[in-house]
């Protein structure tokens, strides 16, 4: 990146370029491996999964290592659970943080300074400091093994309110000032003066939320015993650990089908999603 | 930062009756308004987060098995945390991870979102959908894929490794090579997210900053030192904290990689919080040591606060 060629714009390929686009193909190259391991892997048969030196690539390509992942777990209801889980607390979790974000940004209040302060603070709690009194609280409503326990206790979060706040100051304030002069209560002033406004923040929360929640592994594995009420990320791990050795091919099988939604989703909308990171204020 | 909006007093009437003040409302309207919008997040927050850490703080001066035993033994669980070797071992390990993740993942996010925002790199969004694409992939997946991948006997990666001379044996098993690779597939799932906050901080740079430097004849490394890293000073800070409270809290793909092992060199705080609160019922004393790290995640938030100074004004204003 010399400092001339820069300045002139249209040029064909200097050398620097093709140094950083070769370093570019390799680090993509890396990044990318165990992602083509994971699906190249599931339909290949177990003959070539265990055989030496290993291949990148299937000679044969087989459907057996799903049919028996999907034998071993109850699949189809972890999937199902995962899109639940994730997904509940996703819809909650947008309502909640843009309320609480539409007063912490738009209403002039007492108190609103210091409470500010407090959900930051809260930003900085890791969740495994109180997981055990969680998990008593959820065990004394009787919610391990629900739906309720998986999701009440992420219906909001600091993150998500202070992400949204930051986004709601950003927007003009004329237009909420008029409506209110129109005679438009606050709730009439959110949902159609700011929420339509705010949709690439939403949207953009509300990816981060289910992808996180989806992924996510001791959640489900401390509110979750019962093996129906797991996660599709959680149920993977049953296969493993002691007792639970799977053969690669049968683990990598199930994994594609618990990155498949997300990554074809991501696929789907990647380019607003970065571009909505880049100009939401997540920075 | 008031509502009273200048633009607003366009559509006030000129008689002042006092009638027209709907448009900011009395201040205890306000207060009433703001309340019920906050109420549904801070009901589940306060139950959900605040209560649990008061009972957390309380339990952890109790010798507590979560069947209803419960006695008071003062700070005997902190004493615990402080003398345990098995805890210190843990803290070094936490750290370790530490400093093996966050430079790592933040130099090569910084690396690769300097190349990629030259609007003139060829592929451009392609590069950038590959590299965040780790980002939406579990760790706990990544775990399975990394463990095949370097796997002594059938691991692609160890295979090709040993091609080039890179004798690699059984990394999960080996007390050095363990902690770097749960370490590397960190850096593997998270650097994209930096990554893209990076390409936005880098985006908001005025290109006339750069027209400046250029002219008052700085190079390209003076031009980085001098524009680009002030200029992402508070980009910097967000994915600093960020990365070492990840770093902090590191547990699924220890979880699924390696159990801790080999001989507990990769057991962090987190793998000790879950064992000693749900394996062994140890419940007071997993929540002193939930305590220890709530507070070093906090110190660490503080000086970075104090560290990167104006990021918080910015926060709070």
């Amino acid at each position: 990146m010399s400092a001339p060629a820069r300045r002139s714009r249209p040029r064909g390929l200097r050398p620097g370029t093709v140094l950083a686009v070769i370093a570019l193909v390799l680090v993509s190259a890396v990044v990318l491996l165990p992602i083509a391991i994971i699906v190249l892997t599931a339909f290949k048969p177990v003959a070539e999964v265990n055989a030496y030196p290993p291949s990148l690539l299937p000679d044969a390509w087989t459907l057996d290592n799903v049919k028996e992942v999907t034998a071993e777990l109850p699949f189809a209801r972890l999937v199902a659970n995962s899109f639940l889980f994730a997904g509940g607390v996703t819809a909650f979790a947008l309502v909640f943080d843009s309320l609480a974000a539409y007063a912490l940004a738009r209403i002039d209040f007492a108190g609103r300074k210091v409470l500010l302060v407090a959900i930051i603070a809260t930003l900085m709690i890791p969740f495994q400091a109180t997981l055990i009194p969680l998990y008593q609280l959820v065990a004394d409503l009787g919610w391990v093994n629900t739906y309720a326990g998986l999701i009440a206790p992420r219906a909001a979060d600091a993150f998500g309110i202070f992400f949204l706040r930051q986004f709601f100051l950003s927007l003009p304030r004329d237009v909420d000032a008029a409506a209110r002069i129109d005679g438009a209560s606050e709730f009439r002033v959110f949902r159609s003066v700011v929420l339509p406004n705010a949709v690439p923040a939403l949207l953009t929360l509300g990816l981060f939320t289910f992808v996180n929640n989806w992924n996510d592994l001791l959640w489900p594995l401390v509110f979750t015993t019962d093996a129906d009420m797991g996660t599709i990320t959680s149920g993977l791990t049953l296969l493993t650990g002691p007792g639970g050795i799977v053969p690669h091919g049968v683990m990598m099988a199930g994994s594609l089908i618990a990155i498949l939604p997300l990554v074809i989703a991501f696929l789907l909308i990647q380019r607003r999603f970065i571009e909505n990171i880049a100009t939401t204020g997540l920075k | 930062m008031t509502t009273t909006n200048p633009t607003s007093r366009r559509y006030r009437p000129p008689a002042p009756l006092g009638g027209r003040r709907r448009a900011t409302g009395s201040p205890a309207g306000r207060n009433a308004r703001a309340w019920a919008f906050l109420a549904p997040a801070l009901l589940v927050i306060g139950l959900f987060t605040a209560w649990p850490m008061v009972a957390a703080l309380r339990l952890s001066f109790m010798d507590a098995s979560g069947f209803g035993r419960e006695e008071f033994i003062g700070l005997d669980n902190y004493v615990t945390v402080f003398t345990d070797p098995d805890i210190r071992d843990a803290v070094l390990n936490t750290l370790w991870y530490t400093v093996l993740f966050t430079p790592t993942a933040v130099i090569a996010a910084l690396a690769l979102a300097l190349l990629l925002n030259s609007p003139h790199m060829p592929f451009r969004s392609f590069f950038r959908t590959a590299l965040f694409v780790p980002f939406v992939v579990s760790f706990a997946v990544a775990a399975f894929a990394w463990s095949y991948l370097i796997d002594p006997q059938v691991g692609l990666l160890n295979h090709w490794l040993r091609g080039l001379g890179l004798q690699l044996g059984n990394v999960l098993e080996d007390p050095e090579l363990a902690m770097p690779a749960v370490a590397l597939v960190a850096v593997w799932k998270l650097f994209g997210f930096y990554f893209v906050i990076f390409l936005a901080g880098l985006q908001d740079i005025p290109s006339s900053l750069y027209e400046a430097a250029r002219m008052d004849g700085a190079g390209p490394w003076s031009r980085f030192r001098n524009v680009t890293l002030p200029m992402l000073s508070n980009t910097m800070a967000f994915v600093l904290i960020f990365a070492m409270i990840a770093a902090l809290q590191a547990f699924d793909q220890i979880y699924v990689m390696t159990g801790g092992g080999p001989y507990g060199h990769t057991q962090t705080l987190v793998m000790e919080i879950y064992e000693s609160g749900f394996r062994k019922l140890d419940i007071g004393f997993a929540s002193a040591l939930s305590y220890v790290l709530l507070i070093a995640t906090l110190l660490l938030s503080l000086v970075q606060f104090l560290f990167f100074g104006r990021k918080e004004k910015d926060l709070t204003s």
